[in-house]
């Protein structure tokens, strides 16, 4: 059977680091880098005797988060430890939530080829990171680092709502977009603060029961994602084709291979042995908490998407690529105050900074410059100050060398030609270069209007006014 | 009277009317412990000589104003269960596995103690992890009953009441699981009292059995028990099972008097299995406090049958989980015999544990695996939740609860260690205690005709410590049992 014989049944599992200055259940610093076991205390390095605290702020933002994807929020909820040994895990166990997670069946919607989807979401808890094992260069074996052990986390688990890796990764985008914008995680996942267990089934279209299915672990890269999900499902496709059954199993995706491979050790057959962590107590939430935390909720993407299209005019699809992401939402917004045309603004993010970010493989939090010096460049355009192929080279330098771009302009000495003097002697000039052109224009070739505006940019080195040049030549051509 | 014979409160009044000297008491106890420790067996870490060190600043610093020691308890010694992190000092729970272990930080008993400028004798022998009931679990040393060196001192906090008894320490912290303060108390003829949970943190405590444990004093009176718990009780933020409670002077409720107060004798606490001397003792007891004025009758708490299958479930299966942090990995023992990550896993904690901790890991494990969940852990809370009523209402009808602190006075060493069932009776009169969360405590009322201490426990409401105070001090001023002379 082909591959469209079959319907794609997907799962995520997402865990978001949150952002809060302190670890869950210490005081320790949650700032990633630093050096090895630096971010660490006796309670978060669990020398015997400690006992965890839980950090009120972690349930604050876990709150957040399930009201901003439409989750019913438990008063009544509690911790659990999950038992397993491994050497970044220095309890022996990870305190978790079990069966009374913080936050239950809400849902996000997305966009999809035929149109907006809701994606449920089962639940949403909290729970503690693990530390890092690193490779040691010297001796061999592995070194633990528990910098990170503690840090705050929430998993999101959605239910198998998700048909395709495209919808997984459209999923991922708004589910990065909302934490952002409610700030309850920086979701930078080359950092692997965002980071999710993806479960692919698949089952023949028109089966009611799911398909068995296997579990990526960790992966971290929207691309890796969806590239691992296309591998999974082929795999899969190929394995029932061949009359074979898919095994429930964990699998490690290899980005640089381009394949999953399994993870099994059937020693590894874990039972975690859940039970309610008795040095913690019950977790409580009042309506009035609850409430508070609604009534501060910041504004989501869904509704600046919708004012950005009533208040700034802009296309639907502008509007959506550029609250998907907070930070370029924002820039957006500020740059806007400053040179009020936010066509213009839009335009130069959808286009120039977009591909200038795809090429560097930057996030849009890694721009280099400011919202009021994008502002600013506008300004100069609209004054006539710069052209825009002269605004074009001066945003690439705001990448290599940001300040002020009336600064750029001025020490590079771009500053346009609006001279009618000067023009008309540049003008003259190619067209005594360019016979033949004019001849070309004369017979009917507009074209040729074109190239002769294109030598006399070249010519001024693209400072020249360009509507006074293509004036100009129009009516000399006209003579 | 030597110094060493004095109680705390003694020892107080003569340091007020300068009849004693900080260092003088030091001394003393530093040459108690050479003289006595050889026999007995009770230090793992002996510190007495630091403590002498540390004695002389502390004399100095009260003398000079440095030190306002408006309690008057600068420079007294004390001794520590070693299950109490102190800095800077081994904190070894008994075990191999921790043998070496330096604890980098102070439990917060320690640092209130600290505060007081206390000194610290040494760190003493326990039961492995503090599970068992005659310290013979110890994976470091043997430590002796000193009425009787053939027996066993209790447990698991047999070091504490050994010090104590022995006069090597004037008083200790203990901690207790399901009796592992007042059963080596009742052995060794001291007072020990486990406070109601949640009134002592257990920050820094290494953890046997979260819900459970509970530090509390050992001493030789019950005025002294009230003065230590005054130093160690209070809300910690370290400690979210700390409870915020007003600041109570428990020397306050030490009145000599028990008219018209209620005391509850459940039968189920005084049938079989209860050696007849320790019956006819806590006979005596009963009688005393009706002879006082109380109000004592029987009555009856049925869940006690099932409050120790109850505690062998619900400790053991947080003990699991407490001690899996012994990996091999970050500190304590590590075998050399690996090739692979598991094999550090599992030689570390082959060698490194011992068969009673071994023993519970694995029942604990059990109760806890999927499938049997809910047959035996989430049936135990069950009961649990069951034993608490029966308590409470309990306490609607009587302010005390009085029953034999353990069913025999101390056995043999030997004779149970090789039997874990039978040890684990010795618990059975205390661990529902533990179970309720309630305070109770074991107050010396007599010894057997083989000389050895009897010990009654009278057990409280939530929170009441004063009026299982305020009964056994009245007892204590109206009875004159001895302690351990020479």
């Amino acid at each position: 059977m082909a591959r469209e014989d079959y319907e794609v049944v997907i799962g995520l599992e997402v865990h978001a680091e949150l952002s809060t200055k302190s670890k869950i259940f210490c005081s320790c610093s949650t700032e990633f880098g630093g050096d090895p076991n630096t971010h660490c205390c006796p309670i978060c390095m669990a020398m015997p005797g400690t006992l965890p605290v839980l950090n009120e702020k972690v349930v604050e933002y876990a709150v957040k988060a399930g009201l901003a994807t439409n989750c019913e929020i438990s008063r009544n909820s509690k911790n659990d430890r999950k038992n397993y040994f491994y050497p970044d895990l220095p309890k022996a166990y990870q305190i978790s939530q079990y069966d009374m997670p913080l936050c239950e069946n809400g849902y996000v919607e997305i966009e999809t080829e035929n149109g907006p989807k809701k994606i449920r979401l089962l639940r949403i808890h909290i729970e503690e990171d693990a530390g890092k094992l690193n490779h040691d260069p010297y001796r061999g074996g592995s070194l633990v680092d528990l910098n990170r052990a503690g840090v705050p986390l929430i998993e999101t688990v959605s239910m198998p709502d998700i048909s395709s890796s495209a919808e997984a990764e459209a999923y991922l985008r708004k589910l990065k977009s909302i934490f952002e914008y409610i700030e309850v995680s920086d979701c930078k996942m080359q950092e692997g603060s965002l980071r999710a267990d993806v479960n692919v089934s698949i089952r023949k279209k028109g089966e009611t029961k799911l398909g068995t299915r296997t579990e990526m672990k960790n992966m971290n890269s929207f691309k890796s994602i969806v590239r691992a999900i296309e591998y999974e499902i082929n795999r899969q496709v190929e394995v029932l084709d061949n009359g074979g059954v898919v095994s429930q199993e964990s699998l490690r995706w290899d980005d640089a291979l381009g394949k999953t491979f399994s993870m099994r050790d059937k020693e590894d057959a874990q039972d975690y042995r859940y039970f309610p962590d008795p040095d913690l107590v019950a977790i409580r939430l009042s309506d009035e908490y609850i409430e508070e935390i609604r009534r501060n909720l910041p504004e989501l993407p869904e509704s600046r998407r919708k004012r950005y299209i009533e208040e700034f005019k802009l296309p639907e699809y502008d509007a959506k690529m550029i609250t998907a992401s907070k930070y370029l939402s924002n820039m957006f917004e500020k740059a806007v105050e400053i040179c009020n045309n936010p066509k213009s603004v839009s335009n130069w993010i959808m286009s120039d900074i977009a591909r200038i970010l795809n090429e560097k493989e930057l996030e849009p939090s890694e721009i280099p410059f400011t919202a009021e010096e994008l502002g600013e460049l506008v300004v100069l355009i609209d004054k006539g100050t710069i052209s825009s192929a002269i605004a074009k080279k001066v945003l690439d330098e705001l990448f290599v060398n940001p300040k002020s771009p009336q600064k750029i302009v001025e020490e590079k000495g771009w500053v346009q030609i609006s001279d009618e003097g000067a023009i008309k002697e540049v003008v003259l000039k190619v067209l005594e270069n360019n016979q033949q052109s004019v001849a070309d224009y004369k017979a009917g070739k507009d074209k040729a209007l074109g190239f002769l505006v294109g030598q006399a940019m070249k010519e001024t080195k693209g400072k020249a006014n360009p509507q006074m040049l293509n004036k100009m030549f129009l009516d000399e051509l006209k003579k | 009277m030597s110094i060493v014979d004095l109680t705390v409160h003694e020892l107080v009044e003569k340091l007020e009317k300068k009849e004693l000297t900080i260092t003088e008491i030091n001394k003393a106890y530093a040459e108690r412990i050479k003289e006595k420790e050889p026999e007995v067996g009770a230090f793992i870490s002996d510190l007495s000589e630091d403590a002498l060190e540390e004695a002389k600043k502390i004399e100095e610093k009260v003398s000079n104003g440095e030190i306002k020691n408006e309690n008057h308890l600068a420079g007294i010694p004390i001794a520590i269960k070693d299950n109490m992190c102190v800095k800077g000092t081994r904190t070894t729970c008994a075990s191999k596995m921790l043998e070496n272990f330096v604890a980098p930080y102070d439990a917060t008993v320690i640092e209130k103690l600290k505060a007081e400028n206390l000194t610290f004798l040494g760190k003493v022998n326990m039961d492995e992890f503090a599970m068992g009931a005659s310290t013979e679990y110890s994976a470091l040393q043997k430590t002796k009953n000193p009425w009787n060196l053939n027996c066993v001192p209790g447990g698991s906090s047999g070091g504490s009441a050994a010090v104590v008894a022995s006069k090597m320490a004037p008083w200790a912290l203990g901690s207790d699981t399901g009796g592992s303060i007042r059963q080596p108390a009742s052995f060794c003829g001291i007072v020990g009292l486990k406070p109601t949970y949640g009134l002592v943190s257990r920050y820094g405590l290494v953890a046997f059995a979260s819900s459970l444990d509970q530090i509390g004093p050992m001493t030789r009176d019950v005025r002294d028990n009230a003065m230590l718990l005054n130093l160690i009780v209070g809300h910690d933020e370290h400690d979210s099972t700390s409870i915020k409670t007003e600041k109570k002077d428990y020397t306050k409720a030490l009145v000599n008097d028990v008219k018209g107060l209620k005391i509850g004798l459940p039968k189920e606490y005084f049938g079989e299995g209860i050696n007849e001397e320790v019956k006819a003792s806590i006979d005596k007891v009963i009688e005393k406090y009706k002879e006082l004025g109380a109000e004592v009758e029987e009555c009856s708490l049925d869940i006690a049958e099932y409050a120790l299958a109850t505690y062998y479930i619900i400790a053991c299966a947080e003990a699991s989980s407490n001690l899996g942090r012994f990996d091999g990995i970050r500190y304590g023992y590590r075998t050399k015999n690996f090739k692979t990550l598991k094999d550090i896993y599992r030689n570390s904690r082959t060698e490194g544990f011992g068969d009673e901790v071994k023993r519970r890991i694995i029942l604990g494990t059990y109760v806890l695996s999927s499938g049997y969940y809910d047959a035996y852990y989430k049936k135990a809370q069950q009961v649990r939740t069951l034993v608490r009523q029966e308590f409470n209402k309990a306490f609607e009808k009587y302010d005390l609860i009085l029953t034999p602190t353990s069913p025999t006075t101390a056995f043999e060493i030997g004779t149970k260690s090789n039997n874990p069932l039978e040890m684990y009776l010795a618990d059975i009169c205390t661990v529902s205690i533990n179970i309720a969360g309630v305070p109770a405590i074991s107050v010396p009322c007599g010894t057997s005709s083989k000389g050895l201490p009897i010990g009654f426990q009278l057990i409280g409401k939530h929170f009441d410590e004063e009026t299982i105070y305020r009964a056994a001090y009245t007892y204590e001023q109206n009875t004159d049992f001895k302690g351990l002379e020479g």
